[in-house]
């Protein structure tokens, strides 16, 4: 019976393949896709963040069932998916608190590109496109922001989107359009959701698609930095590959595992992250009148917000902030480094990269904090070390004295 | 010619025409898609002017009213307050009022007003877009012992005195803006409607 049973599976599976690639499909990605066996801790954000995005896209349907995009119902229909929905207050908590999960992830996902040089030839396009990502997850982040229609929203939308009046002679006219009204109104709110249900998701995710077609064909870096196509076995997979499926699969289910204990931890005891990732003031309903007395943005984007502001002139400091996202873009040829994994550069590069994670930090830290000169000034400190970083780049990475590169994975 | 033959030239040019022609049609398609973001007829109609009542403020009494859905304010000064405005100027980016898209040419004056004793202007900070708050008292600890009342925005620390005249050094680049207006009574004015247009 069952030996019958498996057949008819198994024709099944011959009557898609001769009319859909499946098994196709399934080889290339999974069961015959040859990722390096020495991937370390870092490795797991990518799938990570895979995770969080299917998180934010289901719990963002069932939220949508309930909220109202208008500016006088916005505000009282979140409220309502908290108190009255069943259910409700989790499912906006865990989208609320998978915003802010996506950004860790995705940060600590890029940070391991510059600890392995992942974003080096021949994948400065895999870079490329893991940046257009950033900068869409922003904006949605941004406009996902605003839909609660709280004090926060309002005034975060207002300063941000006073950010395009600071260019010049077309700038007041794009921030008129943007908005839609004169202020930060019905108009702004309506569109934004727009944008932030359907339009920038699209983008993400097709985004995504690019991001994992140019990864399998170029290939998974590692924490060695060396090309495990070079050292093929006779039956043409790379000595140093397993299939990505089951071996990587299985290891990435763990990390999902442990990724959703402290997920469901934060959920469940600190979902406003004490105040970072749902402010105080967000509390209270929007008020064109009335800026609250301190605003800052949320967390994941505080260390840009700190640049913006510690820059004295208004379109100097929109550019600053731009630079700071954009000089990003250019990393794959800034570092001129011969080696790509930071286990073979000297001391020049790590330092470097040290100072750079301490400045971030720092930045992110006084993106949240009022402006007192004090802060402002160690703003304009770390701003300049930030910028230092991508701007010497290609002498100091020239400079420091290398490691020669392993011919195979270390098993470290 | 046979047509064996491939004529490339003819066919790149065939290729660019019909490239630019489709380049043109979608620009066309795309133009009403780009206009509907434009505030809306009924935004630009909420902007109607709005008839405002001053006979009831005291002397430096801050009162506000919504316009285009913008905070306007109206502040009710007196001599003393003109005087410590007019100390101030040293410390001011555009004491003048140079920047003319700031004011009306009515209200570019030393006062920034119509009548010296009503103050009009939006109460968004000109860096970017925060209602800042109005700290009327001479001298506080937060703000200094150089401070004679003013507006102060907590977004990021731009400030203003009572004429809404930006301090220099500060983010803001410019003045507060004067919205146009005028007086139908000695107490009673219009926002929104300048006065030769009555």
């Amino acid at each position: 019976m069952s030996n019958r049973l498996s057949d008819r599976i198994l024709s099944l599976r011959d009557w898609v393949d001769a009319r859909f690639p499946l098994t196709k499909l399934w080889e290339d990605n999974l069961t015959k896709y040859y990722a390096p066996k020495n991937f370390n801790f870092w490795y797991y954000f990518g799938s990570l963040a895979l995770l969080v995005l299917v998180i934010q896209v289901v719990t963002g349907i069932f939220l949508t069932m309930n909220y109202k995009p208008t500016a006088e119902t916005a505000f009282a229909s979140v409220e309502y998916i908290m108190r009255d929905v069943n259910w409700g207050w989790l499912i906006r908590y865990l989208h609320s608190t998978g915003a802010s999960f996506f950004f860790i992830v995705v940060y600590l996902h890029m940070f391991r590109a510059l600890l392995y040089g992942s974003y080096r030839g021949p994948r400065e396009l895999l870079w490329l496109i893991g940046m257009g990502l950033f900068v869409v997850l922003m904006a949605e982040a941004f406009m996902g922001y605003l839909l609660p229609w709280g004090q926060m929203s309002f005034w975060g939308a207002q300063v941000i989107i006073s950010l395009f009046g600071a260019i010049p002679y077309i700038g007041e006219d794009l921030a008129l359009w943007i908005r839609g009204d004169y202020v930060v109104a019905d108009a702004t709110l309506n569109r934004f959701f727009a944008f932030h249900v359907i339009a920038a998701p699209l983008v993400l995710i097709g985004l995504v698609v690019l991001h994992i077609v140019a990864l399998r064909s170029v290939g998974s870096n590692n924490p060695d930095g060396i090309e495990i196509k070079k050292n093929k076995g006779p039956d043409g997979v790379p000595l140093d590959g397993i299939p990505f499926h089951p071996y990587h699969t299985v290891k990435d289910l763990v990390a999902m595992a442990v990724f959703l204990i402290i997920f469901a931890a934060v959920v469940f005891y600190a979902p406003e992250m004490g105040g970072y990732a749902l402010e105080k003031d967000n509390f209270t309903p929007a008020d064109p009148l009335k800026t609250p007395e301190h605003i800052a943005p949320v967390w994941y984007f505080t260390p840009f917000y700190a640049i913006l502001r510690a820059v004295p002139d208004k379109f100097i400091g929109v550019l600053a902030m731009g630079a700071a996202i954009a000089v990003l873009f250019l990393l794959p040829w800034l570092d001129r480094s011969p080696v790509k994994s930071i286990r073979q550069r000297g001391m020049v590069f790590k330092t470097a990269l040290t100072i750079f994670v301490v400045s971030f930090i720092s930045l992110a830290y006084l993106g949240t904090v009022a402006a007192t000169p004090a802060a402002t000034l160690f703003s304009r400190i770390f701003s300049i070390l930030y910028f230092a970083f991508f701007l010497l780049m290609p002498i100091y990475s020239r400079w420091d004295k290398t490691k020669p590169v392993p011919e195979r994975v270390t098993s470290k | 010619m046979s047509s064996e033959e491939i004529d490339d030239g003819r066919r790149r040019m065939l290729i660019a025409a019909t490239t630019a022609m489709g380049g043109v049609g979608a620009a066309y398609v795309a133009t009403p898609f780009i206009l509907s973001m434009h505030p809306s007829a009924r935004a630009e109609a909420a902007g109607a002017p709005v008839e405002v009542d001053v006979s009831k403020l005291e002397v430096g009494q801050l009162m506000t009213v919504e316009w285009r859905g913008q905070p306007v304010w109206i502040l009710r000064r007196d001599e003393e307050m003109l005087e410590n405005a007019r100390s101030l100027e040293p410390l001011l980016r555009d004491p003048n009022s140079d920047e003319l898209s700031q004011q009306p040419a009515y209200a570019k004056n030393e006062h920034r007003s119509i009548n010296p004793e009503y103050m009009v202007m939006i109460g968004i900070c000109t860096h970017l877009g925060c209602a800042p708050t109005f700290r009327p008292e001479v001298a506080p600890i937060d703000l200094g012992p150089e401070w004679k009342g003013g507006f102060f925005c907590p977004c990021h620390g731009s400030s203003y005195d009572l004429s809404g005249r930006v301090y220099a050094g500060v983010p803001a680049p410019t003045n507060l803006v004067v919205p146009p207006y005028h007086f139908t009574l000695s107490t009673r004015l219009v926002i929104g409607v300048d006065p030769e247009a009555v």
